[in-house]
């Protein structure tokens, strides 16, 4: 079952199975990102869910403010029994983020949804 | 060969701040900027554009295409009128805040940038400067 949220067109999110995928758009502003959180959460617990799979690919830069979020958005969703993954991170981005100083040692990542929901369904095969 | 572009627009809103990383985005790519620099220098607009909505209550920035050290570049000033900054030392090093982030955002924008250039006459608000070369 697929549902997806088209209030918001700058995040998509869309339930596969007991995943939530979230697709952020490039055009992404400060207060969706805040938005974005809000309903993420809800989401999760609205379902049963294993895991929150977030697609970045579209996203040409990573700033403090987002890569905040997505810090705290993994924390959210442990909270609430859910594994986040973060797909689909370019290499420049990947670089700057580190020149930035960021700390996301908290934040998983995979190359892309195939391998994070793969990842995500192995690890609640195998049980707790 | 050099077209001089220029671009100019008025940061109010967290949408202005998403317009900043647009237009600092078609600025370095009039110029042929690689990917990584390109992406280094539109985080660090997107960090000062943040700090100018946030913090300064609004301003403008202005991008134009220039040289550093024999290179194409590109230049962009932000500007406000809001509180102004009373120790840039301080508010440069990481992990200091004053509005609940991680601090990173001033530091982080110098690191990513060729020229970085911070003035503010407390209580008159701040004017950053950042550049960039294509390569």
């Amino acid at each position: 079952m697929t549902t997806s949220y088209p209030s918001n067109s700058k995040v998509g999110t869309f339930r596969i199975r007991d995943c939530v995928l979230v697709t952020v758009n490039n055009e992404i502003d400060d207060s969706s990102v805040l938005e974005m959180e809000s309903n993420l959460t809800e989401e999760i617990v609205r379902l049963p869910t294993r895991g929150v799979v977030i697609d970045i690919s579209q996203l040409d830069i990573v700033d403090t403010f987002t890569g905040r979020m997505l810090g705290a958005l993994a924390k959210m969703s442990r909270i609430l029994d859910a594994r986040t993954v973060v797909v689909g991170m370019r290499p420049a981005v990947a670089i700057t983020l580190v020149e930035l100083g960021m700390n996301l040692n908290d934040l998983e990542t995979a190359l892309n949804v195939d391998h994070a929901m793969r990842r995500i369904e192995e690890a609640s095969a195998e049980g707790p | 060969m050099d077209s001089g572009g220029k671009w100019f627009l008025a940061l109010q809103t967290p949408e202005d701040v998403t317009r900043a990383r647009a237009v600092a985005t078609r600025a370095m790519e009039s110029i042929g900027a690689s990917v990584l620099k390109k992406t280094r220098f539109v985080t660090a607009v997107s960090e000062i554009a943040r700090n100018t909505v946030q913090h300064g209550g609004g301003g403008t920035a202005e991008f134009m295409t220039d040289h550093l050290r024999g290179e194409r570049a590109i230049i962009a000033v932000f500007r406000d009128t809001g509180p102004g900054i009373e120790d840039i030392e301080r508010a440069l090093s990481d992990r200091y805040s004053t509005a609940g982030g991680m601090g990173l955002g001033l530091g982080g924008a110098k690191r990513l940038s060729d020229l970085f250039n911070i003035t503010s006459t407390p209580g008159d608000g701040c004017e950053v400067r950042l550049g960039s070369t294509a390569i």
